[in-house]
């Protein structure tokens, strides 16, 4: 969902621009904190899976495609700040290297995908996350919810900007864009579910926001009081 | 410490070389329909508007995910004119310098942030990490 040039007025295009701008300034802040001998090469793996990925569509019904988007991935395992960097950093070049999305409209997509679609997300993981049991299968299950709401907010508020912009109206570009994505974002959880589900058989220590207390072996997911 | 930095760059190198193969081998297979937002666009009758618009940066090296240079002559469906098109070997390329070329880009930022940590800021592990 990539909005390219020529799509949005100068005002919905500043507003965006100025809280991404405000968010990633934030973010480059807190990284200096977060950032340590394990998140460096996790924050560079990441944006180049998530990129990779990002180029290969498949269809979806109807002579359309879609393709994974990662804000979820990035925000689970790398937390909100650092998963933010990194899809604004994978839009960034995207916009300047390979010409998808307009230049004048990354900050409204850095606005979709990295502010709602990674941080704001990070925060609805962490919801959904209390109200489920602390084991594997519920962070799993947690991470799959997380991910299709991260692709269909995302191209709720693609449409709200398109509607504000008078591209085109609230009641025609809302249903559209969510109805398509909501299939987009079945896929979206399902590689989301996927990739987690490796790194935690791998190594669980790199998934930032597993942090149910030490699963010691033997103990399963017993409660080990910290 | 030594030998969990050691698995940590496996498991990066690993990841990475997943994410190359990826972009190498499977993205010139992708599905080239319009996605989610050009579909939409195209159906509700906005897409003249993109179209329409000069591309505010002309200056991408490699545009639309396509390593400039490397064309086949294919007939268009739509005009039945002969164009030029990328090759499969074009959409690889452009994978494959991407993915590495944003793995190392991400690494340095991340690097510049790391050493940017304000002097007062408490180090969390105690002895050195030798």
């Amino acid at each position: 969902m990539h909005i390219p040039d020529g799509f949005l007025n100068t005002g919905v295009s500043v507003v965006t621009g100025v809280a991404a701008a405000g968010a990633i300034g934030y973010g480059l802040y807190k990284a200096r904190e977060e950032l340590d001998e394990r998140s460096v090469p996790m924050l560079a793996l990441c944006a180049a899976f998530i990129f990779a990925a990002q180029m290969l569509n498949f269809p979806i019904a109807g002579g359309t495609s879609g393709h994974f988007l990662g804000g979820a991935l990035a925000a689970v395992l790398l937390g909100p700040w650092l998963g933010g960097l990194v899809i604004a950093l994978v839009l960034l070049v995207q916009c300047l290297g390979f010409a998808d999305g307009g230049l004048t409209a990354l900050g409204a997509n850095v606005f979709n995908m990295a502010l709602i679609g990674t941080i704001l997300i990070y925060y609805v993981f962490h919801g959904i996350k209390l109200l489920l049991p602390k084991s594997r299968s519920a962070f799993l299950a947690a991470t799959g919810v997380t991910a299709w709401l991260s692709v269909f907010l995302a191209s709720g508020a693609c449409a709200v900007e398109l509607a504000i912009s008078g591209t085109s109206p609230l009641s025609v570009a809302l249903p559209a864009m969510l109805g398509i994505h909501a299939l987009i974002g079945i896929v979206e959880g399902a590689i989301t579910v996927l990739v987690v589900g490796v790194v935690l058989a791998v190594r669980p220590d790199l998934v930032r926001t597993y942090d149910y207390r030490p699963v010691a072996a033997g103990l399963g997911e017993a409660e080990v009081s910290g | 410490m030594e030998t969990r930095r050691k698995s940590i760059m496996v498991f990066t190198l690993a990841g990475l070389a997943l994410a190359v193969a990826l972009a190498l081998i499977i993205s010139p297979w992708a599905s080239s329909s319009p996605d989610g937002l050009e579909k939409v666009a195209e159906d509700k009758g906005f897409l003249e508007k993109a179209e329409e618009t000069e591309p505010a940066w002309e200056s991408a090296p490699i545009p639309d995910y396509a390593m400039p240079g490397l064309t086949k002559e294919a007939v268009d469906e739509e005009t039945g004119e002969v164009v030029e098109e990328p090759t499969r070997l074009a959409t690889a390329l452009a994978g494959l310098v991407g993915t590495v070329g944003i793995f190392l880009i991400a690494w340095g930022l991340a690097l510049v942030l790391k050493r940017r940590r304000p002097a007062e800021a408490p180090v969390e592990s105690g002895p050195a990490m030798e």
